[in-house]
């Protein structure tokens, strides 16, 4: 019965998709209050039916309910309470479902907290959400209904797929969509803007912290996505650039730069066309995204069930949404030039460097993700384009975004007098370089250009963010979270590039046979391949065995790396034994059982691999002090506060 | 302002391409071999080591190739379909178990049932590498000028063989694809 109430409640939200649709749009351009009024509590509605239709399936999974063909297909009596939960979002159906719940929820924060805009610009971004929170719900309830129900119901049913059954992945979902769908935010204010055809600094002052709270969001469900990869799937890779891997890596890109494009666009006025054209890019990459996803034009090693007609639908919607929007900015942006100009050497230069680098890489990205497709498409054959190309691609705008990260954020806006800044500048090069040397030929003993220049950008980045705090605590000044955010995030990015530098110069990874009582040695460590014995989970038999690593005769650690079958799907998984430490990882997996208590394994020691996931955290910490800025909380003086653009000193440099 | 039009028809283009991309099967892999003869072999039987079974025995027979192994759980589950069809006599099946344990092989076939007119033992995996097999079960269907006419991967289902291979071998329709 709940059940059917959920699929009710699923179309109610969809009705009222489009009362929030029709009356945010509408009302805003009649400049009708009630009708505006009626927009906020559709939302507040759709609201409470999306999350009674989620709580319907969250406990028929719960029950066990296996009349229910998307339970029966993605649960069993044998799974763990957590894990029937977090089988809600376990597969196609339900995961949409997340995702609109969480569209939703966006929604209705737009609505509560609406403070320093005004109610015909707030209506209108309730209008936009409106639009694709309805195609959503359509989408879900014409195509991939999870209410559908299995008569005669199925005794047992078919279990979660074993490698979800992990506690990061559960909580990886909901994380990502948050981020990925947060960027709606972002979207539906630019298309608000376009219809306005007014942007001002209010309005980019506005929309920043929901960019960075999505962005926030993204990162972190970015890194908890890879932090799983590295020891569910067991063979201790961190990034696989797999299409669906992309699929939330573009966006990623795409809110970076826009962060970076708002800010000038709030303290200069400059970069409108810019700005509203990354908010749009972004959404568009996460719904592109998800159509190539779920629509199986792609090969992944994400097996998402596919389906050409839940493809076709969201092409559509794909179309309909963005092309709409395009056709918009087409249209109205030329009306927000601004006339501002400035220096070459300025923080507004620097920034439009990052944000060409940026768009340059998620469009690298891009094209290597649909790569395959084009040329299909054309018949010119099969391809598949994998790591080689897009570490090697990757590379080209990245390396020099490092490099100017570290002078950009101490130019000044409008007109940078970097001659004061040289000094401490130079300082720092001498001692990121003195420090990638060290590392490089002291520490591992090996240097080629591409470490070399990997430390040495890890540690410039690092030092040029520790630089602002450091001299202005010295001198007694207070550090606004604006400012301090920017240096944490900057920090945790140069964490993360001497992570991923280090780890993928020096790591070991060898492959061989061991037996009962060998040992091998694998960079300064000894394995001593103990025993297997066999043990018991809820849901699984293992064969587990027992590695005893020691450094110098000192024992380090033992491992207990296993081969998993789970009961319902068969499947052998590989459970990585995993030492952590913060300057090393070492990984042992199981492979095959070669026979008389010999199996292949794979041993792996990988320097510093922690520091990308540490990175990943630091970065959304310095989002999230940046949040607590002042400037985001004061309620503005007047509705109408636009930018100063008049400005004699730029206006000169500009011509 | 042309200038502004761009993303947007950069966008039109991707959707264009996005169409075809959705009419079309990322896994589906055409086969070189397709309308080329069949790579010839000669391995020992399964059967009877002592013997030979090469692809010369079928020359002016339709046959199908299916390369199959004890070790793979797809050709377990094929090999009943495989059984019924090679009850019904319509074409011989050949064999080709693919890098397996010869008293394993031949107690699978003595236990389960033998469809196989002839199964050559390929234990290096040779005869497979040229006949450009990716993963057991594999099916191949040569004519009788010793053409390869049909490719199947995976497990063959009655409806594989009801609309695709059949009408080929009894002469109705011609194809110059396959799926996987």
């Amino acid at each position: 019965m709940s059940v059917e109430l959920g699929h009710f409640a699923l179309i109610l939200a969809f009705s009222l998709a489009l009362a929030q649709a029709f009356f945010g749009l509408a009302g805003a351009t009649t400049h009708r209050a009630h009708w505006m009024a009626a927009a906020r509590s559709a939302v507040i509605g759709q609201l409470v039916f999306v999350v009674f239709a989620f709580g319907c399936l969250a406990a028929a999974f719960l029950r066990n309910d296996f009349s229910v063909l998307y339970v029966a297909g993605n649960s069993n009596t044998e799974l763990p309470a957590f894990y029937r939960v977090a089988a809600v979002w376990g597969a196609h159906e339900g995961s949409l479902l997340l995702w609109l719940m969480v569209l939703v929820i966006w929604s209705a924060a737009v609505g509560v907290f609406n403070r320093g805009m005004s109610t015909e610009f707030i209506s209108k971004v309730l209008g936009v959400l409106g639009l694709v929170s309805g195609g959503f719900a359509l989408f879900i309830i014409a195509t991939s209904n999870p209410f559908e129900r299995l008569l005669p119901a199925a005794l047992q049913g078919r279990d979660l797929n074993p490698l979800l059954q992990d506690p990061a992945l559960a909580a990886h979902p909901p994380m990502l969509y948050t981020g990925y769908v947060g960027l709606a935010v972002p979207f539906a204010c630019a298309v608000a803007a376009l219809i306005e055809g007014k942007l001002d600094a209010n309005w980019a002052r506005w929309v920043k912290p929901w960019t960075i709270v999505a962005w926030l969001f993204l990162t972190l469900g970015i890194a908890l996505g890879s932090f799983w990869a590295y020891y569910e799937l067991g063979w201790g890779g961190w990034w696989f650039w797999d299409p669906v891997e992309n699929a939330s890596f573009m966006p990623w890109l795409m809110a970076t730069a826009l962060i970076h494009s708002l800010s000038v666009t709030e303290k200069r006025g400059l970069f409108k066309s810019w700005t509203i054209l990354l908010a749009i890019f972004g959404f568009s990459l996460s719904l592109l995204g998800t159509f190539l996803v779920r629509s199986g034009v792609l090969i992944s090693v994400h097996a998402f069930a596919s389906d050409p007609s839940r493809g076709l639908f969201i092409l559509i919607f794909l179309a309909l949404c963005i092309g709409g929007a395009l056709t918009l900015y087409a249209w109205r942006a030329p009306r927000l030039q601004s006339n501002a100009g400035f220096h070459i050497i300025s923080r507004e230069s620097f920034l439009l460097f990052n944000n060409v680098l940026l768009v340059v890489a998620a469009s690298l990205i891009l094209l290597g993700t649909l790569y395959p497709l084009f040329i299909d498409a054309l018949n010119l054959g099969k391809i598949s384009v994998g790591p080689p190309y897009f570490a090697v691609v990757f590379l080209i705008p990245m390396l020099p975004l490092l490099f100017l990260v570290g002078i950009g954020m101490h130019a000044s806006w409008k007109q940078a007098k970097l001659a004061a800044m040289r000094k401490p500048l130079l300082i720092a090069l001498g001692v990121a370089a003195l420090f990638a040397v060290t590392i490089t030929l002291l520490i591992y003993g090996r240097m080629s250009v591409l470490k070399f220049v990997g430390q040495l950008a890890g540690a410039w980045v690092i030092l040029s963010s520790l630089y602002q705090p450091i001299t202005r605590w010295r001198a007694g000044q207070r550090v606004p979270p604006g400012i301090l955010g920017m240096c944490v995030a900057h920090l945790g990015l140069g964490v993360f590039v001497l992570g991923v530098t280090t780890v993928e110069s020096y790591k070991i990874e060898k492959d061989l046979s061991l037996g009962t009582g060998q040992t091998v040695t694998v960079g300064h460590y000894d394995f001593n391949w103990v025993d297997t014995h066999q043990v018991t989970g809820p849901n699984y038999d293992a064969i587990e065995a027992t590695v005893r690593i020691t450094h110098d005769g000192q024992e380090v650690t033992v491992l207990h790396p296993q081969k998993r079958v789970y009961h319902v799907q068969t499947s052998p998984m590989t459970e990585a034994g995993i030492d952590a430490h913060w300057q090393r990882d070492l990984l042992v997996s199981m492979g095959d059982d070669l026979g008389n208590g010999v199996w292949s394994v794979r041993v792996q020691y990988k320097p510093l691999v922690r520091f990308i996931w540490l990175g990943a955290v630091i970065m959304a910490i310095g989002g999230f002090i940046g949040l607590l800025d002042r400037r985001y909380r004061t309620v503005k003086q007047t509705a109408e506060q636009t930018v100063q653009v008049s400005d004699p000193v730029s206006v000169a440099a500009r011509s | 302002m042309w200038r502004f039009l761009i993303p947007g028809l950069v966008f039109a283009v991707l959707i264009g391409f996005f169409v075809i991309g959705l009419k079309r099967d990322p896994s589906y892999v055409p086969s070189p071999l397709i309308g080329k003869a069949a790579p010839a072999f000669s391995l020992s039987k399964v059967e009877d080591p002592t013997q030979q079974v090469s692809d010369k025995d079928f020359v002016g027979r339709k046959h199908l190739v299916n390369v199959w192994a004890t070790w793979c759980g797809g050709c377990r589950q094929e090999h009943e379909f495989l059984v019924a069809i090679a009850k019904q006599n319509v074409i011989p099946i050949v064999g080709i178990d693919w890098k397996d344990e010869l008293p394993l092989a031949q107690r699978w076939l003595t236990q389960l049932g033998n469809p196989y007119v002839a199964t050559g033992f390929d234990m290096e995996g040779r005869v497979a590498i040229d006949y450009g097999v990716y993963g057991a079960p594999e099916t191949f269907l040569v004519d009788e000028h010793g053409i390869v006419i049909y490719k199947h991967v995976g497990i063959l289902t009655v409806e594989v063989w009801q609309n695709e291979m059949l009408p080929l071998i009894t002469g109705k329709a011609t194809a110059n694809g396959a799926r996987t």
